[in-house]
């Protein structure tokens, strides 16, 4: 091999070796937050059981991972009968 | 008291079984008294690389149904006493090893060995949970390359979760063992270098084991490679990952670094 070729043509490992950091740091973190949600759904569900019935399923949590921000987005489904209180 | 060791990787064709042939007669060539355990039902091959596939009678699926006993299945290696081999079946059916089937085994082998040493098979499925369950320590083989690195960090994040140990908050001790490491090419900066996978999976190294032609030669011959030619670099990397494994601490080299000046200086430039 020529010696030039350290000079003029970059390595391919240091590319590789970014690549997987960034990599990594999302699925390790992603493996993470789907307990977490998972988490916060039972939860979230047992607080609203309290007061009023829902349905298991109309109850949605997603996670949405930006770049600055993470955003929990929470959508219960409340049916009109259901038996929540007046103030 | 016995330690079970699960040889792992995620990613196919790394060297899991290649290493847990080498480990395994490495272990007891030091006198302690070693079993070799195939997990990989249906794609058997470390009795190929012990050289015992002529003398597989039973295996541990045979064991797990109770058509065998434990003792019948169990082959002593020609050369070492103190070897044995469990070998996998090759039948098609993977739900044959069953959770409780293996627990048994586990339980009986630990009564006679000091060592116990299971090479996984490839992927994350139950094959793959299975001989990581019941692991003390585990070996990680990786290879310095990106879809190993990254399968090797899911495989972590499985021994931090689905283990036994782990389920009753304990932690299985983890190795990487970096394998066919190919000097040349890591000068060239082609190829991850040490410290950088070091870095991303963060677990401490147990050895590098280089990219020879030995290898293939051993297994050629049904040796495991440390006792084919104990005296070849990726036997000495074998031999020493073994001491490691047994709790000694001795420096690691990385292997290929005794070049010449012009070498070493092209080789530290990507530093
Ligand atoms: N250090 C090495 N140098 C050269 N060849 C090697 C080295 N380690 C392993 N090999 C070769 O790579 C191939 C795969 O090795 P091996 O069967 O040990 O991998 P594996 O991880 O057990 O594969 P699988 O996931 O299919 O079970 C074999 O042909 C083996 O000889
Ligand atoms: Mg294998």
């Amino acid at each position: 091999m020529s010696i030039f070729r350290f000079f003029s043509k970059q390595s391919s490992a240091p590319t590789a070796r970014e690549r997987l950091q960034v990599l990594l740091a999302h699925e390790r973190a992603s493996v993470g937050q789907s307990d977490l949600v998972a988490i916060l759904r039972e939860e979230i569900l047992a607080v609203i059981a309290k007061h009023v019935q829902v349905d298991r399923e109309k109850v949605s949590v997603k996670m949405d991972r930006g770049e600055h921000v993470t955003t929990l987005e929470v959508d219960i489904e409340i049916p009109m009968k259901a038996g929540v209180r007046a103030a | 008291m016995a330690k079970v060791v699960v040889v792992t990787s995620g990613k196919g064709g790394v060297g899991k079984t290649t290493s847990t042939a080498a480990l395994g007669a490495a272990l007891a060539q030091r006198n302690e008294k070693t079993v070799v355990v195939d997990f990989d039902v249906g794609l058997r091959n470390l009795d190929l690389v012990m050289g015992a596939e002529r003398r597989v009678v039973y295996d541990i699926v045979n064991v797990i149904q109770g058509d065998a006993k434990l003792p019948q299945a169990l082959i002593r290696d020609k050369r070492l006493e103190t070897l044995f081999l469990l070998p996998a079946s090759q039948t098609r059916d993977k739900d044959a090893l069953t959770p409780e089937g293996v627990e048994r085994v586990m339980d009986e082998l630990k009564k006679h060995f000091d060592w116990i040493i299971c090479d996984s098979p490839a992927g994350i499925e139950r094959g793959a949970t299975l001989a990581m369950r019941h692991a003390d320590v585990a070996v990680i083989v990786t290879n310095p390359e990106v879809s190993s690195v990254r399968d090797s960090d899911r495989i972590i994040g499985l021994l931090d979760s689905k283990t036994e140990r782990a389920e009753r908050g304990d932690r299985v001790e983890k190795h990487l063992l970096l394998t066919r490491y190919d000097a040349a090419r890591a000068e060239r900066g082609d190829m991850l270098k040490v410290d950088d996978v070091l870095e991303i999976l963060s677990i401490p190294l147990i050895g590098i084991v280089p990219e020879s032609a030995e290898v293939l030669k051993a297994s050629n011959l049904g040796a495991p490679v440390t006792l084919a030619d104990s005296r070849s670099a990726p036997a000495i990397a074998y031999l020493d990952a073994a001491r490691r494994l047994a709790g000694e601490t001795l420096p690691i080299t990385i292997p290929g670094e005794k070049r010449g000046l012009f070498g070493k200086i092209f080789g530290r430039r990507a530093a």
